[in-house]
């Protein structure tokens, strides 16, 4: 059984299948269809909901999600905020009436997901702290192809300027009490229909007992990647362990340098919370898939996946990143460049379960990551390189870079990096080592560039760090 | 004659038409209570419905096993071509689209059967079990092999105009090139749906997410081999049509309808967003060639244009797609001598169809290139080249098409954006900073936009509306155009609240259906406005007659003396009644308070023979100015500022008006840069979703954008002198390609033009700069920048 909130009445759900989608629910369930499906695999934004979680300190946060590739069971214990909820007695939400002031909608199927991802953005930040930039963030996983986006934009920019976006404090408590006392009673998620099943367990010890006894249950967390196996590939997955609840997985702290993230920290509280400390990671983040991915897609789930293009890889790699990987007779630490070893394939023990991610943030270093691909926002890099050098009196000392999109894993450039030791830093400096990309990376044509690009844009990659160390030469040059 | 009222005189006429009115249904877009097709709500013993398609793109069926299917839990039965009473063949204007196949394969994703079952996920689970072998042979899938294989859907067409012989002189004024430009999918956020429902006996009504509801209507009649009588089809609302739901909305609709006649059930068919992408056509790709001549100061002296259109493999609506390509290639500019030949390529490709701009932007672009090309030649700053070209506005103004421009706005419009944008002086400081800037380089390029408003197509151009009036004064409206999100229905309503003097809020539009206004038009070609507009205020204008005279006979007064102001209606200069009273009154009178309205528009006509006629009533301007940067370490770009100036005549509401053209901009703008469809060499699709295909993202967006309408009345005796803008601001996103290729230029000082095929993803701009790079190893220049 599960239990949650859905805008403010209880649901009770024990019938209804592992695998069945908050969209789904929603739509052919329960006859709420104001939330559309636009994709059905996350990319495009039109069924975005919000999810309201309690934290570790009894805090409510709410976070925009795709409820197409979110499972209904993984709600257990939160509240589930749609655009039917929005309108109070007849009347507008201030994201709502800004939408219409600005003409900001035309055909109107993307606008309850834009709708509710403004409404998120809202009660996650101060107004004075939404600037342009931070709405693209928020938006940017939200496509309309009708509006073009800029009445959309003032109409956020309207919304976070009007007082009375924010759910009250009043309520808040009360949706607090509520899912508090839901939680002493029923902490654990379950769900079990036919031979489906699915777990959603609050603690470790829970989440060891599960696994002990269901050794082949599939593990997820955020579930971004998994959910793609049942609303594209249309499988049923037989048992799914859904890691994103237990609370130690949730832990994130830094001492001496290193960062220690659960390996169930999102992606959007790894760049919130790296912002000062490590802020080439942090502005790395920005373009890691969309604001409603970031906001489920955990730092191990992306690591465990283990794709040739995940976009944190390659970072964690340069940096030098270990994880700690749960067994069954107690925890290993495995270096981040050795976990993958071919395509799809990794070190991970069975049984296995990456627990936490330690991160050394390198403060003297010189970092430069990267990401090349066809759009700014929400799109797989073609090439995302990392660079970490540390540079004296204009030489090279010491240099980990590592690719992704690059090979059939994410990789050090070993000869790359063996080339830069002891040469000036400087484009003639580089020279040879840009020549080493060459034997240390034989990439492959696909649909989002061919090899012969990629293996330039590597090169070029390198030059762009030389660039970037004498002046600023990037993108945002600007003659006025 | 009769004086004003003291009240009238101090308060004119409410102005409903020109003011920025919300989209009728906004309030329903922003709390999810608007509803599209699979929002209804779902019928008592509702079945579902998938489509199981071919996994080759040429070739034949060998066999087919529907075992496993038939056993699939919850499948209710299989359809296939043998089980279909009526035509098979559902082609829109030529025959070539068999709505199932058993036999020939003419593309990948070509419908072979259709699932009925229980549920969405049991259908589509369903399909995927058939076991289908294919004798496949090799397909041809690009416009080269088409033109080498010579495989064509449909023949030749030519434009002509002057003596191309005379004028081809040497190098340097002599210039030939080519381009490749990719086709683009519609990715309207709401996929293709229908859903069947059988009435009594012999009839149904078909919900579709469709353009084209008689369309709809009559293929769907034709299938099941009714009479067109017997099918009603209903559209309150798309999400996103953008041409894809012109043609391409019927099959699933008689697929569904042929379920639901089977099992008298009803039927929804919803494809998924890949089998979307995969079954319907898309926009055509083209591939170019030109030859051309010109003056040393840049005039066009002759061109010599050729336009390949991928139909893929039937003809759909791909006559008329690159017929408007082939009257576009002109753009705005006159060309002495000049031919224009378009061909109809066929390839093992799904069939190409109308998608915003029906071809004009592939044809546009060929000149937009000549043009640049010209200026690097020349020297001469590519403006300068533009404005030296344009159609005149009293001489130098006969198309190829032999259409004289009796209204040329462009030279002022574009001399008005070249002041505001301040175009001469960022030109200086741009390449002060480009000579400076070792990775970074800044393009910057105005390009003006002409677009001929009409469909090409005379028997198109027609449109009838409904108008009912209520006792209580409520106006029920329905005309033939369908609401895609443009704000047609906003604009119509404002319309008929004009002319009868009523507040927007007492008239609702209905669903477009077919048994209210019948034969109606696809919303298609920008004309929706044009025409459903004129067809609704000549039916607002009919009952206003009826309700004036009904009044003047009444109150014993002239009917000249009746007059409409804000909702009530005057018999002399102080006294008035309600609208509703009014209503009542006719009631009571037995006046009929219904009324149709038809319009069909004027002198428009095409000899197609002879290649002459004035196939437009009127032409649409505009002219955008981008500037871009790229990096030329990996061909990313970013969009610095465009400013836009637009011409839609007297707008009928300038926030939507204004809507259209960013929208239309942004949507250009995802066709010429990130949107890459990609093909296997099997010809299927690879890009199959919002994963891989890229549209435009809220990052995208300029980093600052100016719109300005160019608020002129039209000349034309359009709807209060609006014009239409659905399609043309789609073109200037132009501007932003020729803004790339100006950028890239700059390595070369602006002396080699590079070759920039679309869209310009940032490979292919790199691949730019690297080709310009070697131009300029083989033919070094002593200013080359460092």
């Amino acid at each position: 059984m599960i239990q949650f909130l859905l805008n403010n009445q209880w649901q009770i759900l024990e019938d209804v299948s592992p695998s069945l989608t908050i969209l789904q629910w929603l739509r052919t369930k329960i006859a709420q269809t104001g939330t559309k499906e636009g994709c059905a695999s996350g990319d495009c934004g039109a069924c975005t909901v919000v999810i309201a979680t309690l934290s570790q300190d009894d805090k409510l946060h709410y976070k925009a999600v795709n409820s197409c590739i979110t499972f209904v069971a993984s709600l257990h214990g939160k509240q589930l905020l749609t655009v039917e909820h929005l309108a109070q007695n007849g009347h507008l939400h201030i994201v709502q009436k800004a939408m219409v002031e600005h003409h900001a909608s035309q055909c109107g199927f993307c606008t309850p997901g834009f709708v509710m991802s403004i409404f998120a953005m809202l009660q996650n930040q101060t107004k004075e702290s939404i600037t342009k930039h931070k709405i693209n963030q928020a938006l940017s996983g939200n496509l309309c192809r009708c509006t073009g986006y800029r009445p959309i934009i003032d109409a956020a920019l309207e919304a976070a300027s009007t007082p009375g976006a924010a759910i009250t404090d009043e309520q808040k408590v009360d949706t607090t009490q509520k899912l508090l006392s839901m939680k002493q009673q029923l902490p654990h998620g379950e769900l079990k229909k036919d031979e489906q099943r699915y777990w959603l367990p609050a603690d470790i010890k829970k989440l060891k007992k599960i696994y002990r006894e269901h050794p082949d249950t599939a593990l997820i967390s955020g579930g971004t990647d998994v959910a793609l196996e049942v609303t594209q590939s249309l499988h049923s997955i037989p048992k799914i362990l859904d890691l994103s609840a237990v609370s130690e997985l949730q832990t994130i702290s830094s001492d001496e340098d290193i960062l220690h993230i659960g390996g169930s920290v999102s992606i959007n509280r790894l760049m919130s919370f790296c912002q000062s400390s490590l802020p080439e990671l942090a502005q790395l983040l920005e373009r890691f898939a969309a604001n409603q991915v970031r906001n489920q897609g955990t730092i191990a789930g992306n690591i465990a996946n283990a794709s040739p293009i995940g976009d944190l890889p390659p970072a964690l790699i340069a940096l030098n990143a270990t994880l700690q990987v749960m067994v069954p007779d107690g925890y290993k630490t495995i270096p981040l460049e050795d976990f993958f070893i071919g395509y799809k394939q990794t070190l991970l023990p069975h049984q296995g379960i990456i627990t936490q991610i330690d991160i050394p943030i390198k403060p003297k270093s010189y970092k430069r990551f990267y990401k090349i691909s066809k759009r700014y926002d929400d799109d797989i890099s073609a090439v995302c390189s990392a660079f970490c050098f540390s540079i004296k009196s204009g030489y090279i000392q010491s240099a980990r870079i590592a690719y992704g999109g690059m090979a059939e894993i994410p990789k050090r450039a070993l000869l790359t990096e063996q080339a830069l030791v002891g040469q000036p830093f400087t484009l003639s400096g580089i020279k040879p080592a840009q020549q080493s990309i060459e034997q240390d990376f034989n990439p492959m044509s696909d649909l989002r560039a061919s090899a012969d690009y990629r293996l330039k844009v590597a090169q070029n990659l390198l030059s762009r760090t030389v660039y970037e160390y004498n002046q600023n030469s990037h993108l945002e040059a600007h003659y006025a | 004659m009769r004086s004003l009222p003291p009240l009238s005189s101090q308060s004119p006429k409410t102005k409903y038409v020109g003011s920025s009115h919300q989209h009728e249904s906004a309030i329903g877009h922003v709390t999810g209570e608007a509803r599209y097709v699979d929002d209804l709500p779902e019928p008592r013993d509702l079945l579902h419905a998938a489509i199981g398609y071919s996994q080759i793109a040429c070739g034949q069926i060998s066999s087919i096993d529907f075992k496993e299917v038939e056993q699939s839990k919850g499948v209710i039965g299989i359809l296939t071509v043998k089980d279909i009473p009526g035509h098979i063949d559902i082609g829109p204007v030529f025959a070539g689209d068999p709505l199932l196949t058993d036999h020939d394969i003419r593309y990948f994703g070509q419908p072979i059967f259709v699932v009925a079952a229980t549920s969405e996920l049991a259908a589509r689970q369903a399909v995927r079990k058939a076991q289908i072998n294919y004798k496949p042979a090799p397909p041809i899938l690009t416009e080269k092999e088409a033109l080498s294989a010579q495989t064509f859907v449909l023949p030749d067409h030519c434009l002509q105009r002057g003596d191309l012989k005379t004028h081809h002189t040497k190098p340097p004024f002599t210039l030939e090139g080519e381009q490749y430009i990719g086709g683009q999918e519609h990715f309207y956020l709401e996929g293709q749906v229908a859903m069947a429902i059988p009435d009594e006996p012999g009839t149904m009504t078909v919900y579709s997410s469709s353009q084209h509801p008689s369309e709809v209507q009559k293929v769907v009649a034709e299938v099941l081999g009714w009479p067109l009588h017997s099918i009603t089809v209903d559209m309150r609302r798309m999400g996103g049509g953008f041409g894809g739901k012109e043609s391409q909305a019927a099959p699933w609709a008689c697929m569904a309808a042929l379920l639901a006649q089977r099992y008298q059930r009803p039927v929804k068919l919803r494809l998924s967003r890949q089998d979307d992408m995969i079954m319907t056509g898309k926009r055509h790709p083209f591939y170019n060639q030109y030859r051309v001549s010109f003056t040393p100061q840049g005039v066009l002296l002759s061109a010599d244009i050729e336009l390949n259109g991928n139909c893929g493999h039937s003809p759909d609506l791909s006559d008329g797609i690159v017929d408007r390509a082939m009257f576009h290639a002109d753009n705005s500019y006159y060309i002495e001598n000049v031919k224009i030949l378009g061909r109809r390529c066929m390839t093992n490709r799904v069939s190409n169809t109308a998608f915003r701009g029906f071809g004009g932007p592939q044809g546009m672009l060929v000149i937009e290139q000549i043009i640049d090309d010209i200026a690097r030649i020349t020297g001469i700053d590519p403006l300068d080249i533009r404005k030296r070209n344009l159609y005149g506005v009293l001489d130098r103004n006969i198309t190829p098409y032999h259409q004289t421009l009796e209204e040329n706005w462009l030279p002022e419009l574009i001399t008005q954006l070249e002041q505001e944008s301040n175009y001469r002086a960022r030109r200086t400081l741009i390449t002060q900073f480009n000579h400076q800037s070792p990775t970074v380089k800044i393009g910057l390029a105005l390009t003006p936009v002409k677009f001929g408003i009409s469909f090409t197509s005379q028997h198109l151009n027609q449109a009838g509306a409904l108008i009912h009036i209520y006792t209580d004064g409520s106006v029920l409206l329905n005309h033939g155009g369908t609401e895609m999100g443009q704000g047609l229905h906003t604009k119509v309503c404002q319309i008929v609240a004009q002319t009868l003097q009523i507040d927007t809020s007492q008239i609702k539009i209905s669903a477009t259906r077919t048994d209210k206004v019948p034969n109606t038009s696809p919303t298609a070609a920008s004309s929706g406005t044009d025409l459903n507009g004129q067809a609704a205020n000549l039916a607002a204008l009919e009952l206003k007659k009826r309700l004036s005279q009904c009044l003047a006979d009444e109150k014993r007064v002239d009917i000249a003396q009746i007059r409409f102001d804000k909702g009530q209606i005057y018999w002399n200069e102080t006294e008035s009644i309600s609208f509703a009273e009014l209503a009542q009154l006719a009631y009571f009178k037995r006046v009929s308070l219904s009324a149709t309205g038809f319009y069909k528009t004027p002198k428009i006509y095409y000899d197609r023979e002879n290649a002459k006629g004035h196939p437009f009533l009127y032409f649409a301007y505009g002219a955008a100015v981008s500037e871009v940067s790229i990096d030329t370490l990996t061909g990313e770009y970013k969009v610095n500022r465009v400013d836009i100036l637009h011409d839609v005549g007297s707008s009928i509401n300038p926030a939507l008006d204004i809507g259209q053209i960013e929208g239309g901009f942004m949507q250009g703008l995802g066709w010429l840069t990130t949107e890459e469809l990609c093909w296997d060499n099997q010809g299927k699709l690879a890009t199959t979703g919002p994963a891989t295909y890229k549209i435009p993202a809220i990052s995208d967006l300029p980093e600052i954008l100016n719109i300005s309408l160019f608020n002129r009345p039209a000349t034309s005796e359009t709807i209060y002198r609006s014009k239409a803008v659905g399609e043309p601001p789609f073109m200037l996103a132009i501007s932003v390609w020729s803004a790339l290729r100006d950028a890239i230029s700059s390595i070369s000082n602006y002396k080699f033009s590079p070759q920039l095929d679309v869209p310009a993803t940032p490979e292919r701009v790199f691949q730019a700069i690297e080709q310009i790079e070697k131009n300029m190893q083989k033919e070094p220049y002593h200013d080359k920048v460092e």
